[in-house]
């Protein structure tokens, strides 16, 4: 369990961090969302007492970071792929951080098989591909087979079969009673893995809830229905009680099941072009949270200047 | 917007740590055995991690061809062009420093990749997670090199010492104090210089900013000493060229070459003062620094 409490952290007159209060609780992944930088990375460094909160709190399981006399069995954490020295091999990079921590050099062995690395084990680390670096973090971080772990941006740079391993690995990780905290600036990936859901955007907390609430109250479902015989259709649901809003040359029908639509059509020989159950993306929902909060827009809706002449204003000054 | 969060204990919590099985806070429990870790780990670890970089070999290998290269060198290069007795009253062990001035820019080099490489290549956030406390990894990080910078150091001088003696056979012998000093003397002292600069290296954590700083701190005050020629300068001047570092170096084979200046066994003791206040200071920013 990870407790926050008031965690604040400030450069300067820049405020990375405000006021962050929120549990991480075992046996689940907690999805920690927020655009680029939201502040997430920041977060797990004062987690892990690499950086010093401004002000508030954040203890492991009631204990600041630094008070943990065996630290990696507690929370392994991957935080950022090329956080290794590329001249050391694989297998010698995990024996330094398990000398470190008292940690048996059998484990070695076994994370490096877990990940999958067994065969580049004695392969300097700077051979490695963005994926390969993030399979030995991850390695890095079972190492001490802790209770906690923690990930930041865990599926950058790995192939869609290494996507789906470590979704799987979050998930039984957390079924056998850890507590997982994985970041992630997409929510597509996050609905997928996550059961609770913690949401930032500048720095401040924005949602701090449930999976299911959130896909329940974000995610709007629809059917939309195409079909050469508009009005009749309109007049037929109309007579049915069900409401329709028209978007460009479909219909869409709010939390209607699309086979009572087909039915309906059918009964009043309606041809219908197509007729599909719509679920709004949570991609939608998450940057409509988090729109006033990001921080680096891409400035796409800025008007282009037209092009002027050539010589045009040449005597004005 | 917070979940309600669960009955915290309200009295001291005892030490779970040893009792994870009743953890108030649930979840998991490992089967690996859980060990107070202390600064035998973080060397253990420190040794690894020394051992297993390349740069290590490539530094120790030149400081090894540098110095008992030129020690020999200039020993044969001695004996040829000596003329009968003309070696009488010199002390064979002083034509090691030659090869050990130049050795020991690869000792500077060595000293602060054993820091500032951690930084460069963002390493030291991992160690600094294994390692939460940062002090502990400064002293294992300090303890590893000064042995392996010791040891290597001791038996390369020690080596062109007994080569030199034997070579220069019209050079006085040794007294016991002039061996101490000519090869363990100045080997600790060519440590101790690696080691303030690994603890430059953590303060500056740029691998070229330090190199660059050390080389400067050995050659600059002899450099700036040879250029004041005014009178007025003298005093400096001569401070400049008495504690110098290669002229520090230099009292480890000599009874003195000047009046003033350290003597005997004195750079030994000011190499030390000066690495320990490093120290002291580098522990303390690095504990209000961010990693």
């Amino acid at each position: 369990m990870i407790e926050l409490e008031g965690l604040t952290k400030r450069y300067g007159e820049k405020v990375a961090v405000d006021n962050l209060t929120f549990t991480v609780r075992p046996g689940i992944v907690t999805g920690f969302l927020g655009p680029n930088g939201a502040g997430k990375s920041t977060t797990m460094r004062m987690m892990l007492g690499l950086d010093r909160p401004t002000a508030g709190d954040v203890r492991i399981d009631g204990k600041h970071y630094d008070r943990l006399k065996d630290p990696l069995t507690y929370i392994g954490a991957l935080l950022d792929a090329k956080a290794m020295h590329g001249g050391r091999s694989a297998y010698n990079h995990l024996l330094c951080l398990a000398q470190s921590n008292g940690i048996p050099k059998s484990r070695v062995a076994e994370v490096l098989d877990t990940v999958g690395l067994t065969a580049v084990a004695k392969k300097k680390a700077k051979g490695f591909s963005l994926g390969m670096g993030q399979r030995l973090g991850i390695a890095g971080a079972l190492l001490g087979d802790p209770r906690i772990l923690m990930f930041d941006e865990p599926v950058n740079g790995l192939d869609p079969e290494g996507i789906h391993w470590i979704r799987n690995l979050m998930k039984s990780l957390a079924g056998q009673g850890r507590t997982v905290f994985v970041s992630s600036h997409l929510m597509s990936e996050m609905a997928l893995t996550a059961d609770h859901l913690v949401v930032i955007g500048q720095g401040r907390l924005l949602a701090d809830t449930s999976m299911a609430d959130f896909i329940e109250r974000n995610s709007r479902s629809y059917v939309r229905v195409r079909t050469p015989q508009r009005e009749r259709l309109l007049d037929v649901l109309h007579q049915a009680g069900v409401t329709v809003v028209e978007s460009g040359g479909a219909l869409e029908v709010d939390g209607g099941k699309a086979e009572y639509i087909g039915e309906l059509a059918a009964q009043h020989q309606i041809v219908l072009h197509e007729l599909s159950p719509q679920q709004a993306s949570l991609e939608e929902a998450f940057m409509q949270l988090t729109a006033e909060s990001v921080e680096y827009h891409a400035h796409t809706d800025t008007p282009v200047e037209q092009p002027r002449p050539w010589g045009e204003g040449w005597n004005r000054s | 917007m917070s979940t309600p969060q669960p009955p915290m204990p309200q009295a001291a919590a005892p030490d779970w740590q040893g009792a994870v099985a009743g953890s108030p806070y649930g979840g998991y429990t490992s089967p690996i055995p859980v060990v107070r870790t202390h600064l035998g780990h973080a060397i253990a670890s420190e040794w690894t991690k020394i051992r297993s970089v390349r740069s290590t070999m490539w530094t120790l290998g030149v400081f090894l061809v540098l110095v008992v290269g030129i020690g020999l060198l200039v020993a044969a290069l001695v004996e040829a062009n000596a003329s009968e007795g003309s070696l009488a009253s010199d002390n064979p062990l002083s034509f090691g420093v030659f090869g050990l001035l130049l050795g020991s820019i690869c000792i500077i080099t060595l000293g602060v990749l054993t820091t500032a490489s951690e930084y460069g290549t963002g390493m030291i956030r991992t160690t600094m997670t294994a390692c939460p406390s940062r002090s502990r990894v400064l002293a294992a990080k300090a303890i590893v090199f000064f042995a392996v910078a010791f040891s290597v150091t001791f038996v390369s001088v020690l080596l062109v010492a007994l080569a030199d003696v034997s070579i220069l056979s019209g050079a006085k012998s040794p007294s016991t104090q002039e061996w101490l000093k000519g090869t363990l003397g100045i080997s600790l002292y060519v440590a101790l210089l690696g080691l303030l600069s690994l603890v430059l290296g953590s303060v500056i954590r740029h691998s070229a900013g330090a190199i660059t700083i050390m080389i400067g701190l050995v050659l600059a005050p002899l450099v700036l000493a040879l250029f004041m020629f005014s009178e007025s300068l003298s005093g400096l001047r001569d401070a400049l060229f008495n504690y110098s570092i290669p002229s520090q170096m230099s009292v480890f084979y000599t009874t003195s070459l000047t009046n003033d200046g350290p003597t005997g066994w004195d750079p030994l003791w000011i190499a030390l003062g000066v690495t320990a206040a490093a120290f002291a200071g580098a522990v303390w920013l690095l504990r209000q620094r961010d990693v």
